[in-house]
């Protein structure tokens, strides 16, 4: 470190000030938001201290939603959200794990091409294959399911890649070992690769999670009925009327219930998700 | 335990490579045997061979009376200490050493009786609730060896154990696998490209080089009769002397000294000579050799003496407490003389 100044230190801390606060005040602008009544806005300031909507507003979300904008009420967005993030998650880990475990432990034919096929639908985002996956569920009748909304989403070449390269760091021995102990190969992968992938999973969880809580244009694609909105799209939905104005105080209380669910799993899979991303020994 | 018996057993790869040519070789039952030789001589994808973690393109490894060549190396009836432990991290110790019986439907009681044994003869039983990154390397070696002990198999395979250990801890758990094997009795094949391991720990030793046998015999009979100039420049520490020279009339002559050949055919041959047998002798003896010192090594218990015969350059081995000069005059015994074909490199006489 450079000297200890008390210059240096204030400079230091004024900088990380500075920092937090701009990433929190916009946070912290919501939430207040969500605290006041629908009028405390029309005056065209955003307040900056606590309202006494609070109550009225939260539980006015969940139970009946914004009806004006075509929104359900929040505890089945919320849930569908849910539905989503975890079904995108654990589909994606469950699948992509599978098959670099094929990749990297067995001899195929074939297997490099099946290797770079993965490969290069990393090239491929969402976006750029969304129409014609969009006819390929439109025409298995997978609009307005949960399937439809998450299974196009599943197959993923990042997170087979990067369990390939898991693999691959950990060493040969291991798995000569384990022949000779007598496991074979799905008992190599219960006992062995998965509990060595732990912490990697967990970071790919807490990854993945976010993402499938944050997808947006996907839902708005497949599902045209309010039973599966999602919340990300919720919020679009209310803050998007024509001829009116949002109602500022229900759109952000939805925002904030939107954050807890994120958050809640970053906080919770904080430790684990560290260790996923740093650490090397095996 | 078993005996284990390779038949011109051979390792060709995809490539074409021939990594191990047909070899031959009998283990007998209780035999501690030692593979060595340089690195990419065979030794290890031999091991590996008879582990069943490589396949066999020729020949027929049997271990007791079958044929394992297409056997799995959970059914071979084998254990084996991997060079780097290999050792489940995320098992505790008393998991690791449970895991090869668990996979074998061993009984609880049956699987605790055999770790806690295990634990008792390797001392490793104040840490059987540890995960392997807690330990120290000569722990997790003993644990890699707990490993095989509990599975009572018929064979232990070790593939270079020690190379991951410092000098003294090496010399500490050499001595310990010498007497857990004398103990336990087992069948044991053990790879290392450190000669001085070979010569401590076998009963006999096998010399690779090149995928093909140089040699096999007792480390004694390697050492004081070494088949080819390879073995001869291989085993020993320090390495032999290696010299062109040539034999007419019963001796072998290089330059203007001589040394006693009997029997040896005349002609140009290599002769080897260890520095452990070079003794001085009074200047001006007949025959002797003449050594232009150029410097010395201090061990402690002896110094290497560095320098040249004829142009050529020799080590020789000298009392530490010797005053030495420019020049020494060095002869050795008949016995100590050893001759090899200067073309082929093998034995003669």
């Amino acid at each position: 470190m450079v000297e200890n100044r008390r210059f240096l230190n204030l400079l230091a801390h004024l900088v990380l000030i500075l920092g937090v606060a701009f990433v929190a005040f916009p946070v912290y602008i919501a939430l207040i938001a969500s605290t006041h009544g629908q009028n405390d806005f029309l005056s065209g300031l955003i307040p900056l201290l606590p309202g006494h909507d609070t109550i009225r507003n939260y539980s006015a979300m969940m139970t009946q939603g914004l009806a004006s904008s075509g929104a359900p009420p929040l505890w089945l967005m919320l849930g569908n959200s849910l539905i989503m993030a975890l079904s995108i998650s654990i589909g994606k880990i469950a699948i992509s794990i599978i098959s670099a475990f094929a990749i990297v432990y067995f001899r195929f034919p074939g297997r490099m091409i099946a290797f770079w096929l993965i490969f290069v639908t990393l090239m491929l985002p969402v976006e750029v294959r969304i129409l014609p996956t969009y006819k390929v569920v439109a025409e298995l009748g997978m609009l307005n399911t949960y399937a439809g909304l998450t299974v196009p989403l599943i197959a993923s070449a990042t997170a087979t890649f990067l369990f390939r390269q898991v693999f691959l760091t950990i060493p040969e021995e291991l798995m000569e070992a384990a022949r000779i102990d007598g496991a074979g190969p799905m008992k190599f992968f219960w006992d062995i690769l998965l509990p060595l992938s732990r912490t990697n999973i967990a970071a790919l969880f807490v990854i993945l999670f976010i993402y499938g809580w944050n997808q947006y244009l996907w839902p708005l694609l497949v599902t045209t009925g309010t039973d599966h909105y999602t919340i990300v799209l919720g919020i679009k939905r209310m803050a998007d009327i024509a001829d009116q104005q949002p109602e500022w105080n229900f759109i952000m209380a939805t925002v904030v219930l939107a954050m807890v669910p994120p958050v809640l799993v970053v906080i919770f899979m904080q430790r684990l998700f560290v260790k996923g991303l740093i650490e090397t020994e095996k | 335990m078993a005996a284990i018996t390779l038949e011109s057993v051979g390792k060709t790869y995809a490539g074409g490579v021939t990594a191990v040519h047909a070899i031959d070789l009998a283990i007998a039952d209780g035999e501690f045997l030692v593979l060595v030789g340089p690195s990419g001589c065979g030794k290890s994808t031999l091991l590996r061979m008879i582990a069943g973690l490589e396949t066999i393109s020729s020949g027929a490894v049997k271990i007791g009376n079958r044929v394992v060549n297409q056997v799995e190396p959970a059914e071979r009836d084998i254990a084996m200490v991997f060079q780097n432990y290999a050792l489940y991290p995320h098992m505790s110790v008393r998991e690791n050493l449970a895991y090869g019986l668990k996979n074998r439907g061993v009984p609880k009681d049956e699987i605790a009786r055999r770790v806690a044994e295990a634990a008792k003869i390797l001392e490793i039983g104040g840490f059987l609730d540890r995960k392997p990154r807690a330990l120290s390397g000569g722990q997790r070696q003993r644990v890699a060896m707990g490993r095989a002990i509990v599975r009572e198999p018929a064979a232990f395979l070790f593939d270079e154990p020690l190379s991951n250990l410092d000098a003294k801890l090496r010399v500490q758990m050499r001595g310990e696998i010498k007497q857990l094997q004398a103990r336990l009795g087992t069948t044991s094949i053990y790879v290392t490209h450190d000669q001085l391991e070979a010569m401590t720990l076998a009963h006999r030793l096998v010399v690779l080089n090149g995928g093909r046998i140089e040699q096999v015999g007792t480390p004694l009979e390697v050492y004081r009769k070494p088949a080819s100039t390879f073995v001869a420049a291989f085993i020993g520490s320090p390495a032999m002397n290696l010299l062109q020279a040539e034999v007419s009339g019963g001796r072998v002559r290089l330059g203007g000294a001589s040394l006693p050949a009997p029997g040896a055919a005349d002609g140009k041959v290599t002769l080897g000579l260890r520095p452990e047998d070079l003794q001085r002798t009074r200047p001006g003896a007949e025959g002797a050799l003449l050594m232009n010192v150029a410097y010395v090594e201090e061990l402690g218990a002896q110094r290497l003496v560095h320098g040249t015969v004829g142009g050529q350059s020799v080590v020789c081995a000298q009392p530490v407490e010797s005053d030495l000069g420019d020049t020494l005059t060095l002869t050795a015994d008949p016995a100590a003389v050893h001759l090899f074909d200067a073309a082929s490199g093998k034995r003669l006489g």
